[in-house]
């Protein structure tokens, strides 16, 4: 392991100031994913900037009825929060469902968005990556992608963004808020990620030397019936195979309003767009929640070995929606 | 707690005492207030890092190791590898009857056999130092094609290997084809499990130095006399020179003997002539501790309508590596479990471009009781006879293949015992027809069957003049509990209360004792502390004054056990288990899971209970969790760390018992069987039955994956 700086920020200013100061420099939030990197090597920082201890830690309503969410703030404080719980509630499931207790209370809002993936390869120095070495070459596409993309994917990387957390973000149209040197700036989290094309090492669309200040939940009455569902290898303390955020506004049995966004199928929490539009003023039931799911899953570019994610996915779309309109129904 | 259906009667299990009783670990409090030391961190001056290079290659031979570099890096002291190494020998075969690890013979050729193969060791000031520096080196690799890819048809296409050790490659009676051919019911099925591993809480770490002209090395193993002895044929010692010692082991498995690392720092701390530790990353145990084969099993069973066997038939192959054989005897559970008038039994090997696998709890029969104990269910459902009675039926009289009598069985009061507590009576057989919302609810059992055995042991035991006494063996506690165990053991054979005991472990310099391992550690050892205790007790009567360095007397229990008469020695278990499956998102839930055990006379209730139920979840994680996953153009594991490979969580294991029969071995002097290994046996096959019983479906693949759940639903509506 190489030697390297650490240095703690005390305001936002000051970080992006020490991290510019530095070519080679990483903001630290919970570290719960970097010092890992920088254990196996995949990271190689000469400087650590923490920003843990800046005055990013609060939730406070926005004056529309949203949220707006420090970039500090803990994954486990996060879930907790009233408003979280009452108004984005499968914001809440999807943080309870990340991780464990102690990662949880690391783990920033920031930090979780930021996050790498998990992809065999990709944290395997000794094996090619394109992901962490351009131009290296994917193993992955040929050899072990159980659990790798099925949507959005390239020839160049199959990588799944692993954040569960991201995922309901996604489903509430988050803003993502950032500082650099210049000033302050935006990211609906939909234009955050970049597409993954032939630069899967290029991840966001942040500005070079930007820190995430935040992160900003328009109001939607819609997320009060929310829900978060994850499926993974075991039953605690694994990243999801396939994971559904839904919300879902059900008036005379019609959809009126709904949000889906999807886990573990891109290489970023991915927004079902063509779902929505199918179940937009739809008779609410199980016929147009398949006809959805099959309407986002048209796209889909299964690999032999993870094709079971088209099935997944479309039966957790339908139970996840039907779940819901049974309890609008109650 | 304890159950107590009468088994095999013993005079053994009268005697009052401290033996039978719970009792915390007498190490406990260190434990958990970090007291207690383990290898890799106990201090010494002048210490010294090593760090392991390994391969990352396949196949192919090493051209060149660029170490110029790296010497000059910050605090590198030394590079050895295959160039600079000295010669060690590797012609013999160790107190446990096999050969060296591959591994051991460290840096000998410029030959690469696996990915992860040792390459080169780099010794630096500091740990950091060293493994900086075995990152940058650069070793350049002469590449051949390889081949690491595990299939059931390389049966075809390979050579046979001949068995290690004692367990024949072959067993054959009868006319396999003409019972086959005269059965009413057949079942003719493959079961394969994957490549599994055994990477312990604490890594493997060990400090070597020499001082006052011996070897002493600080270790974390299953055995330090069958370590010194290795250690002492590796480099042509003196006996005499050579002492390892084991204090504290967090866990072990198997995987716990000499590999490369001890091989690389008694190299290097020889040639540095100061002390040197070398430990093993997460990733390195994956590369380096050893782990199961994958196997792949084909099962025939032919059988009357009523269900008994006419034939049986257990056909297993594994893998293993190019350098040495080992063989994965996974057809040995349907040697002594069930007979039949054609039965027939292989275990085979086909060499890869793999690591070596070793030892790993149970070896043989934790995946062999997954694939004898799922056909034995679906010929029970086949022929529309409860799985428990189907084995009733099938119980033998005598062995099955040696045809000696049995110690004792008591498989069926297992069976009996388990089916009451569990509520076995109430149970619908039909699969596929009990839902709970998205769930699917099923039940499932499997026998469980493990050899008991002993091994000759020396003790030492002494009378202090404070009417203390101290046990002295080389046994290992590799979180077992053994120290109590012996502790208790050693008390009731001197009729003393534990409280005036201390059992001194883990020092070859102790003399030879066998390793904890094929469940036979606690039954040797306590042989052997009995043995001393009733010399010891017979001299106290004659001198009742101490002198002030006590009375010793020491045992070797070489002739007793010799004197053992051949007999099927085994312990049994009948496992139970109830899941939840959802057929829609492929996930399986363990509900609860039950196993009783007819081991022998149980030592310290308190441990033995977590060491069924550490094996009873092993086999939980085994049904539905565990897989190495091995990249076949690398010829490496993809996520070969615990990220990457997934155990059972405390969230899988919701509800867990374990209870035992009254079982007392009648030739062992305490009553022993052994209880380190027939936990997991079984318990995986337990889980797939019931999966079958929740959905209908069969799964004879492990781990039961959600995919696989998924894509066996596809099955069911196609």
């Amino acid at each position: 392991m190489r030697e390297f700086d650490y240095q703690r920020a005390n305001d936002v200013p000051g970080a992006v100031a020490l991290l510019n100061a530095d070519p080679n420099a990483r903001f630290l939030g919970g570290g719960t994913n970097l010092v890992d990197l920088m254990k196996t090597g995949v990271e190689r920082p000469d400087r650590l900037v923490d920003v843990r201890e800046l005055p990013l830690d609060q939730v406070e309503s926005t004056e529309d009825g949203g949220l707006r969410i420090g970039a500090t703030v803990s994954n486990s404080d996060l879930a907790a929060h009233p408003d979280v719980r009452r108004r984005y509630p499968a914001l809440t499931q999807a943080l309870l469902a990340g991780a464990s207790g102690q990662l949880r209370n690391m783990a920033t809002v920031g930090g979780n968005l930021l996050q790498r993936t998990r992809c065999g390869y990709f944290t395997d120095v000794a094996s090619p990556c394109n992901k962490r070495v351009p131009g290296s070459g994917c193993p992955a596409r040929e050899g072990a992608h159980h659990n790798h993309a099925i949507l959005g994917a390239s020839e160049h990387c199959v990588a799944v963004h692993p954040s569960d957390m991201g995922v309901a973000l996604a489903a509430f149209d988050a803003v993502v808020s950032y500082e650099t040197a210049d000033g302050l700036g935006e990211l609906p989290l939909e234009e955050f990620y970049l597409p993954v094309a032939d630069t899967p090492h290029r991840e966001t669309a942040l500005p070079s030397g930007a820190l995430i200040t935040g992160v900003t939940l328009p109001a939607a009455p819609v997320a009060a019936r929310s829900r978060y569902r994850k499926v993974r290898e075991r039953a605690s303390y694994a990243f999801a195979i396939g994971s559904v955020a839904a919300a879902l506004d059900v008036q005379d049995g019609v959809v009126r309003d709904v949000r889906v966004a999807l886990g573990a199928v891109a290489s970023r929490p991915w927004r079902a767009r063509a779902a929505e539009a199918v179940l937009s003023g739809a008779p609410a039931g199980e016929a147009s929640f398949a006809a959805a799911a099959d309407a986002e899953l048209a796209a889909a570019e299964p690999l032999p070995d993870n094709a079971y994610k088209v099935k997944l996915i479309r039966n957790l779309m339908v139970s996840v929606l039907t779940e819901l309109t049974e309890e609008a129904a109650r | 707690m304890t159950t107590t259906t009468p088994g095999t009667a013993a005079g053994s299990t009268t005697a009052p005492g401290a033996v039978g009783t719970a009792h915390t670990r007498v190490e406990g409090r260190d434990k958990v207030t970090g007291t207690a030391r383990y290898a890799g961190e106990i201090p010494f001056t002048e210490l010294a890092h090593g760090w392991l290079v390994l391969s990352t290659i396949a196949r192919g031979r090493i051209r060149s190791v660029d170490d110029t570099t790296v010497l000059a890096m910050p605090g590198v002291l030394t590079v050895l590898h295959h160039g600079n190494a000295p010669r060690v020998e590797g012609d013999f075969t160790s107190m446990i009857g096999v050969p060296p690890d591959p591994s051991a013979l460290l840096f000998q050729h410029d030959r690469v056999p696996h990915v992860g193969w040792p390459v080169a060791l780099v010794v630096a000031e500091t740990s950091e130092q060293a493994r900086e520096a075995a990152e940058s080196l650069v070793v350049h690799y002469e590449r051949e094609t390889h081949d690491v890819a595990f299939r059931s048809d390389h049966r075809d296409d390979r050579t046979n290997l001949p068995t290690a050790g004692d367990e024949a490659d072959v067993t054959d009676k009868g006319d396999m084809a003409a019972e086959l051919a005269a059965s009413p019911v057949v079942v003719d099925e493959e079961y394969t499990t994957p490549e599994e591993h055994h990477t312990t809480m604490e890594p493997h770490a060990v400090t070597a130095r020499w001082e006052d002209g011996r070897l002493d090395v600080v270790d974390s193993n299953q055995g330090t006399t069958w370590v010194a002895g290795e250690l002492t044929q590796l480099f042509s010692l003196d006996p005499a020179s050579v002492r390892v010692r084991s204090e504290h082991v967090g866990g072990g498995f198997g995987s716990k003997r000499v590999r490369a690392h001890q091989v690389a720092a008694v190299m290097a701390a020889s040639a540095l002539e100061r002390p040197v530790r070398v430990v093993l990353t997460r990733r390195q145990t994956f590369a380096l501790g050893g782990y199961r084969s994958p196997t792949a099993q084909r099962l025939r069973l032919g059988a009357g309508t009523d269900g008994r066997l006419r034939a049986l038939e257990h056909d297993s192959l594994n893998q293993t590596s190019t350098m040495d054989t080992f063989v994965e005897p996974s057809a040995g559970a349907t040697r002594v479990m069930y007979d039949a008038e054609a039965h027939r039994t292989a275990n085979r090997a086909v060499p890869l471009d793999v690591p070596t696998p070793t030892f790993m709890r149970a070896p043989g029969e934790a995946p062999g009781s997954f694939a004898l104990e799922s056909a034995l269910d679906e010929l029970a459902e086949r022929c529309g006879i409860d799985p428990i009675e189907l084995r009733v039926r099938n119980e033998p009289e005598r062995g099955p293949v040696s045809g000696l009598p049995f110690g004792s069985r008591n498989l069926l009061a297992c069976f009996r015992e388990g089916a009451e507590q569990f509520g076995w009576a109430e149970r619908d057989p039909r699969p596929g027809t009990r839902r709970e919302g998205r769930w699917l609810l099923g039940t499932g059992t499997a026998g469980a069957s493990f050899p008991s055995g002993a091994v000759p042991s020396t003790a030492a035991l002494t009378a202090e003049p404070d009417g203390s006494f101290t046990t002295r063996i080389a046994a290992a506690d590799i979180g077992t509990g053994a120290r109590t165990a012996l502790t208790l053991v050693t008390a009731d054979a001197l009729e003393v209360p534990p409280e005036r005991v201390r059992v001194r472990i883990a020092d070859s310099d102790f003399g030879p004792a066998m390793i904890a391992g094929g469940s036979m550690g606690t039954r040797s050892w306590a042989w052997a502390v009995t043995a001393a205790a009733g010399e010891l007790r017979e001299r106290l009567a004659l001198n009742a004054d101490i002198p002030p360095e006590g009375i010793t007397v020491r045992s070797d229990t070489t002739e007793a056990i010799g004197g053992l008469s051949a007999k099927e020695r085994h312990s049994f278990g009948a496992q139970f288990a109830e899941v939840a499956v959802d057929t829609g998102s492929g996930e399986v839930r363990v509900r609860r899971m039950l196993g009783v055990f007819a081991a022998g006379r149980i030592v310290n209730p308190l441990t033995a209970r977590s060491q069924f139920l550490g094996g009873m979840t092993w086999g939980l994680s085994m049904a539905l969790h565990e897989e190495a996953t091995r990249d076949e153009n690398t010829g490496g594991l993809v996520g070969g760390d615990l990220a990457g490979y997934h155990i059972a969580s405390h969230a899988d294991v919701p509800s867990m018992e374990a209870h035992w029969v009254d079982d007392p071995d009648p030739d062992d002097p305490v009553g022993i069987k052994g209880i380190g290994e027939v936990g997991i046996v079984g318990a995986a096959a337990a889980v797939a039955n019931a999966v079958w019983h929740a959905t209908g479906v069969r799964h004879r693949d492990l781990p039961i994956r959600p995919d696989r759940v998924l894509s066996a639903a596809d099955g069911r509506e196609a």
